[in-house]
């Protein structure tokens, strides 16, 4: 019967506030690279040693490589984007642009060509926005809602479907593809923007449930106890107790599906007709389209462009970012 | 004083079973019902539209036969694999020199990681663009004189799929990275501490001491990378749309163009069938390893 | 004494697992009981049966005269109080104080006039408008009893509410608790697993062990006739000391351990009268006395000192006698040291004979 609140060994837990009395304090020694260096060397130990020595020259240089590395496509980009087609023709991807233009895109975002349609990339941006505001509320209340239920108010049979839900996870989605065709034709959604906010939201659903059930269980038992005794039901509890003391993690989840459902191309290319593309999916189909001459400036402009919601978001949200992503890789 | 008998079980915690409404749904009837049916699909002729006209094992002889078939699953292979190796292997060391109590490691980290917010869409098409050879690192090292340089990973059939494994591992190192830094970070401060007064080389201690205790990591970092790699699908239409000729394709594609291109479901259902087949055999042993082990 | 709270033949299984058997249990109205018992025990579980925070597997629970096997928590006339406090993190105080008032649809003026009169109380008026993470564990804790007092609650329930605090704090509140129970007479069940606050606290205890109650009785009781060896062990600390041997009735009646005999002359046996046979003979560290007092006491063993432990007030000496070691309890300022020799001497009237086999007392 332990009644200490069990919290989650990950960062993802609900964080109890420090005890105000708390006198335990442990104080850890300053780690700076040298000392732990001199640890390493026994206690008879050295003079520190300068910023610039062979150990952090190896870990910094490696570093910076690496960086470098990440960053080139990024950079490729972007100069690509800012040149003219005659500059990209006889000159070097790396080379910065000689004379900057934004023309690659405008025409990127207004006129390029899809084999369809030549009203570029802003249909497909408009049709991605209708796409994820409802796909991104939608999913986030059904699974909070899932979440909070598994956690603190089982039900028999409850954790055997969400035993099922979790491995259907792992299902890849080319099993259960044409199935929902046949949902979505028979319920008359099929081809339709709320068809595919109805496809976002169920297979968002075994991530995100799984995310909230783990949050409010790390949520010590006894506050939803005192609140059971107070006299709040089911929905009160969840909008008074939980919700409010659980914003960081709906900021997770947040993320987790703006950069997923912006970023998706399969679901878009399959539940959608043409004229309702996401960006990913015009996108493709303005780059990879056969016809016409290949011009990679306003290619690599729309590339950008529909790369800049899930960055923006990324740069924003920093270290919720790498929160959600590990929560979403911790499974179980 | 008189006795209550236990009330109906039925309307005790009524609301948590309907908030659980759309979790039964999707999970009795989108998860369990979709994939049975597609199963069962995929013993019939169903060409345009599904029929119930079975013919049994026809459409897995059609697949096992076909070359386009053969082919998508070595590239699955060859990328799987290295994409399996080179990412625990450089999202470990990148994790452990972030370990390093280093200055910047949020910059660090932020520019290892961002590749992964990116979509395949972009990932793709940023790669076909650095690895074209009219334009690309090919030029650039011929331009600067080595003119018999050869690097069009993208036109050469026989390296096409390497072509595709550098973008798959730009795109997934940096969440390795990140997991296996949180791994790191969750080993004991003590463990090194003891460590270095028993004297243990660094490289021992991650080799002998650190990579062990990360075990849990490891395996949903396999875990994470393997179900990937069975679903790529964006990386390959974005990037080399297949080709050159089918020299790219991939299984998640066979099924895709089986079933919205060629109109040809049947072949659809039974690739797709075999997709799952192989995630069983990679997901219930470690799902065997992993919760089989907590019931004793 | 009214009846306040009635448990009858109470079961509770978890799968296979009974957490609690058969067990039965009734509270007289204003009654201060402490359920006491290690982790495990199911005194926790219990309160939470209570409570209506467990379905239960069996039985009946009564409050007030009224069935609440089924009832809902809010409606069994309870306020509880937890160990981690589970205050509210985003309410104020005395939002948290108010939310189960709102939540039954009190009126707004009498939330806040119970609201006020609940924090004049426990004196944190001060405390009100502010959040639970800027106050601190013992402010904390008080603003949690306070929100069992606005409920007006007949009963009151305390899930080891002071385990989360200091020792210094510990003690303040134990004090105040007892001054609440005395201002307000309202029944309390209160559940830790420190003998001494059971002890300051309780009318009555019990002692909990494997989902049954050993022992419901006056601290007084439960400590001069612990009901088995188990409670016997369980209260007091050092813990008591125990002879292993067997009670023969020759021309008197004697226990016989070793190659040592005590008189049992002065030894009340219970009800069932004396019984003879192997027996533990358990005598407590603070009941035995050593010098010139010890030549008086009809038992005396000679030892040798083993190991000293001055607590000021007291001095604990572990002695080594015939290869068992005993526990005393000496006055603080005794003048030993380790490896001197003394003489220790008890009366049996203090001692404990417990049977070998079912550990019952005699």
């Amino acid at each position: 019967m332990t009644k200490a609140p069990h919290l989650m060994k990950n960062s993802l837990g609900y964080a109890a506030e420090p005890e105000a009395n708390d006198g335990d304090v442990t104080l850890r020694p300053a780690e700076s690279p040298f000392q732990q260096v001199r640890l390493e060397e026994g206690p008879a130990g050295r003079k520190p040693r300068p910023f610039l020595s062979r150990r952090n020259i190896i870990v910094y240089g490696t570093l910076i490589f690496v960086s470098l590395y990440y960053l080139l496509p990024l950079y490729v980009m972007i100069v690509t984007s800012l040149k003219g087609m005659p500059e990209i023709r006889v000159g070097n991807i790396f080379a910065p642009p000689l004379e900057i233009t934004f023309q690659p895109w405008v025409k990127a975002w207004s006129e390029a060509c899809t084999g369809l349609n030549c009203d570029g990339l802003s249909r497909g941006f408009f049709n991605s926005v209708q796409i994820l505001v409802p796909s991104v509320i939608l999913s986030i209340i059904i699974a909070s809602v899932n979440g909070y239920a598994l956690a603190n108010w089982r039900f028999k049979g409850s954790e055997t479907f969400f035993a099922i839900l979790i491995v259907g996870a792992f299902i890849p989605y080319q099993v259960m593809l044409y199935p929902i065709v046949i949902m979505l034709r028979e319920i008359g959604l099929y081809g339709s923007l709320t068809g595919l906010v109805i496809v976002h939201t169920i297979f968002g659903m075994p991530i995100l449930t799984l995310l909230f059930r783990n949050y409010f269980a790390s949520v010590p038992q006894e506050l939803f106890k005192a609140a059971r005794v107070d006299g709040a039901g089911f929905w009160r509890i969840y909008f008074q107790i939980m919700v409010p003391m659980s914003l960081p993690i709906f900021v997770v989840a947040m993320i987790l599906q703006v950069t997923g459902i912006w970023n998706d191309f399969l679901f878009g290319v399959v539940y959608t007709k043409p004229d309702l593309y996401p960006m990913t999916v015009q996108l493709n189909n303005i780059v990879n389209s056969t016809q016409g001459v290949k011009e990679y400036n306003v290619n690599m402009a729309a590339t950008i462009l529909t790369g800049l919601v899930p960055l923006t978001v990324y740069f924003i949200s920093g270290k919720l970012f790498v929160r959600g992503i590990a929560a979403g890789a911790v499974k179980g | 004083m008189d006795a209550a008998t236990r009330p109906f079980r039925w309307h005790r915690n009524f609301s948590a079973k309907v908030a659980a409404i759309p979790m039964i749904i999707t999970a009795m009837v989108v998860f369990v019902g979709g994939t049975v049916w597609t199963v069962v699909y995929s013993f019939t002729n169903s060409k345009l539209l599904p029929r119930e006209k079975f013919v049994g094992l026809d459409q897995y002889e059609r697949l096992w036969g076909s070359s386009k078939w053969l082919i998508s699953l070595e590239n699955l292979a060859i990328y799987g694999v290295f994409s399996l190796i080179f990412a625990l292997v450089i999202g470990f060391l990148l994790a452990a020199l972030l370990d390093q109590k280093i200055r910047f490691e949020d910059t660090f980290r932020t520019i290892l990681l961002y590749p992964f917010a990116l979509s395949f869409i972009v990932t793709g098409l940023a790669w076909q663009w650095i690895l074209n050879p009219d334009f690309g690192i090919q030029h650039i090292v011929r331009s600067m004189g080595w003119e018999s340089f050869t690097f069009d990973p993208l036109y050469n059939p026989d390296i096409v799929i390497y072509g595709v494994l550098i973008a798959g591992l730009w795109h997934e190192t940096g969440l390795i990275m990140c997991l296996m830094l949180a791994g790191l970070r969750g080993i004991d401060e003590d463990i090194w501490k003891a460590s270095r007064i028993d004297g243990i080389p660094m490289w021992k201690t991650y080799l002998f001491i650190v990579i062990p205790m990360m075990r849990g990591i490891f395996i949903t970092a396999i875990v994470l990378i393997a179900s990937g790699i069975i679903k790529v699908y964006d990386l390959i239409v974005a990037q080399t749309g297949g080709g050159p000729g089918i020299s790219s394709e991939v299984p998640a594609k066979y099924v895709y163009d089986a079933m919205f291109l060629s109109q040809n479901l049947g072949q659809g259902f039974a690739a797709s069938t075999m997709m799952l087949l192989t995630v069983v055999i990679i997901v219930v042993p470690w799902a065997y390893l992993e919760f089989g082990g907590k019931r004793q | 004494m009214e009846t306040s709270i009635s448990i009858k033949n109470l079961a509770l299984s978890f799968g296979a697992l009974d957490v609690l058997k058969d067990l039965n249990l009734d509270i007289g109205k204003g009654e201060f009981l402490v359920l006491l018992g290690s982790s495990g025990c199911g005194k926790s579980t219990l309160l939470n049966c209570i409570a209506g925070l467990l379905d239960v597997s069996g039985g009946q629970i009564f409050i007030g005269g009224r069935n609440v096997t089924w009832e809902e928590p809010s409606k069994r006339g309870i306020g509880m109080v937890f160990q981690s406090y589970a205050l509210y993190p985003q309410m104020t105080v005395a939002g948290n104080l108010s939310f189960g008032l709102k939540n039954a649809g009190v009126p707004k003026a009498e939330v806040e006039e119970r609201v006020n009169r609940a924090a004049r109380v426990l004196q944190i008026e001060p405390l009100l408008s502010r959040k639970p993470a800027a106050l601190s564990g013992g402010q904390r804790q008080r603003a949690a009893i306070g929100r069992a007092l606005v409920r007006d609650a007949d009963v009151f329930l305390f899930d080891e509410p002071l385990s989360n605090l200091d020792a210094k704090l510990r003690a303040d509140l134990r004090v105040e608790i007892k001054q609440l129970h005395q201002k307000l007479h309202n029944t309390m069940i209160y559940v830790t697993h420190d003998q001494i606050e059971a002890m300051t606290l309780a009318d009555r205890i019990a002692i909990m062990r494997g989902g049954r109650i050993l022992q419901l009785a006056s601290p007084n009781e439960i400590y001069n006739r612990p009901a088995s060896k188990y409670v016997a062990e369980f209260i007091g600390s050092p813990t008591m000391n125990f002879f292993e041997g067997e009670i023969v009735s020759g021309d008197a009646v004697r226990f016989m351990t070793g190659e040592r005999s005590f008189s049992l002359d002065g030894y009340a046996f219970g009800d069932a009268g004396l019984k003879t046979g192997p027996a533990w003979f358990g005598i407590r560290p603070e009941h035995m006395v050593a010098g010139e007092a010890a030549q008086e006491m009809p038992i005396r063993l000679d030892g040798q000192i083993e190991l000293v432990e001055p607590l000021g007030s007291d001095t604990l000496v572990r002695i080594l006698v015939d290869g068992q070691l005993l526990w005393i309890r000496l006055d603080g300022q005794a003048e030993i040291s380790h490896g001197d020799a003394i003489t220790v001497g008890f009366h049996p009237e203090r001692a404990n004979l417990f049977d070998k086999a079912s550990e019952d007392r005699l």
